[in-house]
């Protein structure tokens, strides 16, 4: 690797004053051709062409970024990473992905502050409970690490949720997945960028790709803001915009675009270490290192590509929040945004081949995909390298939808995250 | 947040007191037992999710309940009107729609 990052590099930098440090990654002009093009410089698609170039051999890659990388979701989510999902099939897509995130700034030389801080997910009511004991039952059969925990457990984990019998929505239990917590999302684009770009994958920023060009039913390039560019085969990594790229082929997916918003707090002490979730009053809410509180809100219930969302929705998460969090009630909000997220029938994801020969699209991946950015780049490059997919990714094509084979977590899973 | 206004009670109300039911005039297959799997599964699941002027269902559930279409630009949140779903589908078949 060109620059090494260590203990030793950065004190040799800190001597020179920070001054001698070298770009993370290069920034080339597109060549006429590539071996494989991917479309959506976001974690999963620069993940995807790391593991291409770095597993699979493919020499010759160009990831296409209409702005720049990390614009899109990856940048805007509120980084919750677990795998703790009830069916057979998303438990080992999500295990798969947790497991390389545990390695992963090893992999990239790149401390993507990995924070393996649990995850809970709280239970309001009886059905609740029972939805999370047959969570738990389901993921400890499959390996997943989980536990159940008491509400005074929780309280003492917690000491900031109220378990009072007061309370608006009474906490009667929680799930626990130890190994989930969160991580840096910047970092994480950052790391994969840069480890591509030393195996010399291409990466293009401010470069739209308009349409497909697609002759007798194989793909042949992409039409983009700087030009043609040429490829045989080409991985679609877009999330909030799959489905208007897949429109330019002819191919129709099962998506819907929403924004999903998030905010975060002002700046406090530490007060919360670990994630708490709760799927019935739709609020998740963690803290930074820098402090913040960082809350994730629900979809708006329409298509929707204005990256901003409606207030009511935020104004019911925060309410759901604040009567969980009582002492949060003052806390003020320093910003809040919303990113759009392309979500299918069953939440899950799609990672698969399409009619047309040679593309391929990674999407679907809804309110819940960061934590899937390793694995989900790991499998997309197995998918687009072998033109068939991993036993992992064999469930989630896009023929389900079709067969009537679905894999539904709509409920089943902890929550939408 | 939008304002809508609703063809049955003539009155524009909050975003909030509608719920949205998804892209209008998706055509059932007229005989579903000849139906193959892959139109049955188009019919079902698949959808145009444009970005631009969208044709979808709003239904008025804090209100008289009733469902009606509005053509809304998916960008800027534009309306262009609102219309009975029969009023609805006799225009979007005008513009050519499928
Ligand atoms: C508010 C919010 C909270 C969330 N919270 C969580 C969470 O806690 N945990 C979790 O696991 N997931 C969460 N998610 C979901 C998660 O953010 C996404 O599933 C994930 O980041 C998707 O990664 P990606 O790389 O596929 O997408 P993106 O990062 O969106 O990358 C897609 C890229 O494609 C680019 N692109 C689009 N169209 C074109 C084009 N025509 N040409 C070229 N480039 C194009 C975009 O600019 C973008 O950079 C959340 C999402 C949001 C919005
Ligand atoms: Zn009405």
């Amino acid at each position: 690797m060109a620059n090494r990052y260590s203990f030793w590099s950065l004190l040799r930098h800190g001597l020179k004053h920070h001054q001698s440090w070298q770009p993370a990654w290069k920034s080339p002009r597109p060549k006429d051709r590539y071996d494989v093009i991917i479309v959506g410089g976001g974690g999963h698609g620069l993940a995807a062409a790391y593991y291409l170039a770095r597993e699979h051999g493919v020499k010759n890659i160009a990831v296409l970024e209409k702005g720049w990388l990390g614009s899109g979701n990856s940048a805007r989510n509120t980084t919750i990473i677990r795998s703790n999902y009830l069916w057979d099939e998303s438990a080992f897509l999500f295990e798969h992905s947790l497991k390389l995130w545990e390695g992963l700034s090893q992999d990239l030389n790149f401390n993507v502050l990995f924070s393996q801080r649990g995850v809970m997910n709280v239970g309001h009511t009886l059905q609740d409970m029972r939805d999370i004991e047959r969570r738990v039952n389901a993921n400890l059969l499959n390996g997943v690490d989980a536990v159940i925990l008491t509400p005074r457990q929780i309280k003492e984990r917690v000491p900031l949720i109220d378990i009072g019998p007061g309370a608006r929505y009474p906490v009667m239990g929680a799930s626990f997945q130890p190994r989930g917590g969160v991580a840096r999302h910047d970092a994480v684009v950052w790391g994969f960028a840069r480890a591509a770009s030393d195996l010399g994958v291409d990466l293009i920023e401010q470069c739209e790709v308009h349409d497909f060009i697609v002759e007798n039913g194989c793909i042949k390039g992409v039409n983009t803001s700087q030009g043609p560019i040429l490829a045989e085969r080409v991985g679609c990594s877009a999330s909030g915009h799959n489905s208007v790229l897949a429109a330019t082929a002819g191919i129709r997916l099962p998506l819907e675009s929403h924004p999903l918003q998030a905010l975060v707090s002002e700046s406090l002490k530490p007060a919360l270490d670990t994630v708490v979730m709760s799927n019935a009053v739709h609020a998740y809410i963690s803290q930074s290192d820098k402090g913040e509180f960082v809350i994730g809100a629900g979809i708006d219930g329409y298509v929707g590509y204005g990256q901003r969302g409606s207030p009511h929705v935020i104004e019911h998460t925060l309410s759901a929040i604040v009567e969980m969090f009582p002492t949060l009630s003052r806390v003020r909000m320093n910003r809040q945004w919303g990113g759009i997220v392309d979500v299918t029938p069953d939440a899950n994801p799609i990672i698969g081949k399409t009619r047309v020969k040679g593309l391929y699209f990674n999407c679907g991946w809804g309110t819940g995909g960061f934590k899937a950015t390793p694995g989900a780049g790991h499998l997309f490059a197995h998918t687009i390298a072998h033109d068939a997919p991993h036993p992992i990714n064999a469930p989630f094509s896009i023929e389900r939808f079709l067969t009537g084979r679905l894999v539904d977590e709509h409920g089943a899973s902890a929550v939408a995250h | 947040m939008f304002l809508i206004y609703c063809p049955y009670c003539k009155a524009t109300r909050e975003e909030e007191e509608f719920h949205n039911a998804g892209e209008a005039f998706i055509a059932r297959p007229a005989d579903p037992e000849a139906a193959s799997d892959e139109e049955w599964g188009d019919y079902l699941f698949m959808r145009k999710n444009p970005k631009g002027w969208h044709w979808e269902q709003w239904q008025h559930a804090a209100g008289c309940g009733r469902v009606f279409a509005v053509k809304r630009h998916t960008l800027s949140y534009r309306i262009a009107g609102s219309w009975t779903l029969a009023a609805g589908k006799a225009l979007f078949l005008q513009e050519g729609g499928v």
